[in-house]
């Protein structure tokens, strides 16, 4: 049950980033370029996923369990670190380089494999060497 | 069609954007879980330690690119234009290192995180879009686009 459930929504995510042109990094791109021919589609996208989502939470609050699991397992982090913040500016920047963040990367591997394939190899050692500097 | 905006797909977007909110609530609700992309994709690569089942997380990466390829048979194109091969190898980089540090990306802080009011999210959120938007006018300034 969990592991369809969990295939059901990487499918309907890959299925959603297919469809509104987030698998076209040139379109992403475009969202990030304020001063070419800016392109808004992304905050529709955005703005599209938080109607769902935030009557998910309204209703997650509500339930004392998931579905298909015994508990939430949610984040429960509340500061604002420096760590945060330079991976979130860190991420922008190669956001912006390739036109490309995880989501969209992994589903374009079925539609343009050649294409995507180095951003995600590169993507898995940032991953990588990230997981490596932790532990020394 | 947005007057001023020629390349917007407001619709499709608002559709697309739809899909994405109910997949991540079905990982929510069915599972308990953020639909956190970076984060699965690291769990299920054995690039982090904790987090979902590996089986969970593994056929959630997996459902990605499988849920992409119906739509691309259905619709019969999805456009995709790529950046030169080096744009992506360093971005990739920088996004695979900067998503693990920074606890997640648009879709687990942009998406989970923001309609969670997550103080967190709202920040990181904030801080990369607005680093992808000086990113490429530098890029732009640099002739690099």
């Amino acid at each position: 049950m969990r592991i369809i459930l969990a295939l059901l929504s990487g499918a309907l995510f890959g299925a959603g980033l297919a469809f509104s042109g987030m698998a076209d990094p040139m379109r992403v791109r475009a969202f990030l370029d304020l001063f070419g021919v800016w392109d808004p589609t992304l905050a529709f996208v955005m703005g599209g996923a938080m109607i769902p989502m935030a009557l998910a939470w309204a209703i997650q609050r509500r339930i004392e369990r998931p579905l298909a699991d015994t508990a939430f397992t949610l984040p429960d982090t509340r500061g604002i670190d420096g760590k945060l913040a330079l991976g979130a500016i860190l991420f922008g920047i190669g956001w912006g380089i390739g036109g490309l963040c995880p989501g969209p990367a992994i589903a374009s591997l079925s539609l343009a494999p050649g294409d995507v394939a180095p951003f995600v190899l590169a993507m898995l050692g940032g991953m990588a060497i990230h997981r490596i500097i932790i532990r020394s | 069609m947005i007057p001023g905006f020629p390349e917007a797909q407001p619709v499709a977007g608002l559709i697309g954007g739809l899909m994405i909110g109910l997949a991540a609530a079905i990982m929510l609700l069915g599972l308990g879980r953020i639909a956190g992309v970076s984060g699965l994709a690291a769990r299920a690569t054995g690039l982090a330690t904790s987090g979902a089942p590996r089986a969970v997380a593994v056929a959630f990466i997996v459902g990605l690119p499988l849920g992409a390829l119906v739509v691309a048979f259905l619709s019969n194109d999805v456009p995709a234009r790529f950046p030169a091969p080096g744009f992506l190898i360093v971005g990739g980089l920088i996004v695979g290192f900067g998503t693990r540090l920074g606890s997640g990306c648009t879709s687990g802080h942009g998406v989970c995180g923001v309609s969670r009011l997550s103080r967190r999210s709202i920040v990181a959120t904030t801080l990369f879009i607005s680093s992808g938007f000086v990113t490429v006018a530098l890029m732009r300034l640099a002739g690099a686009l």
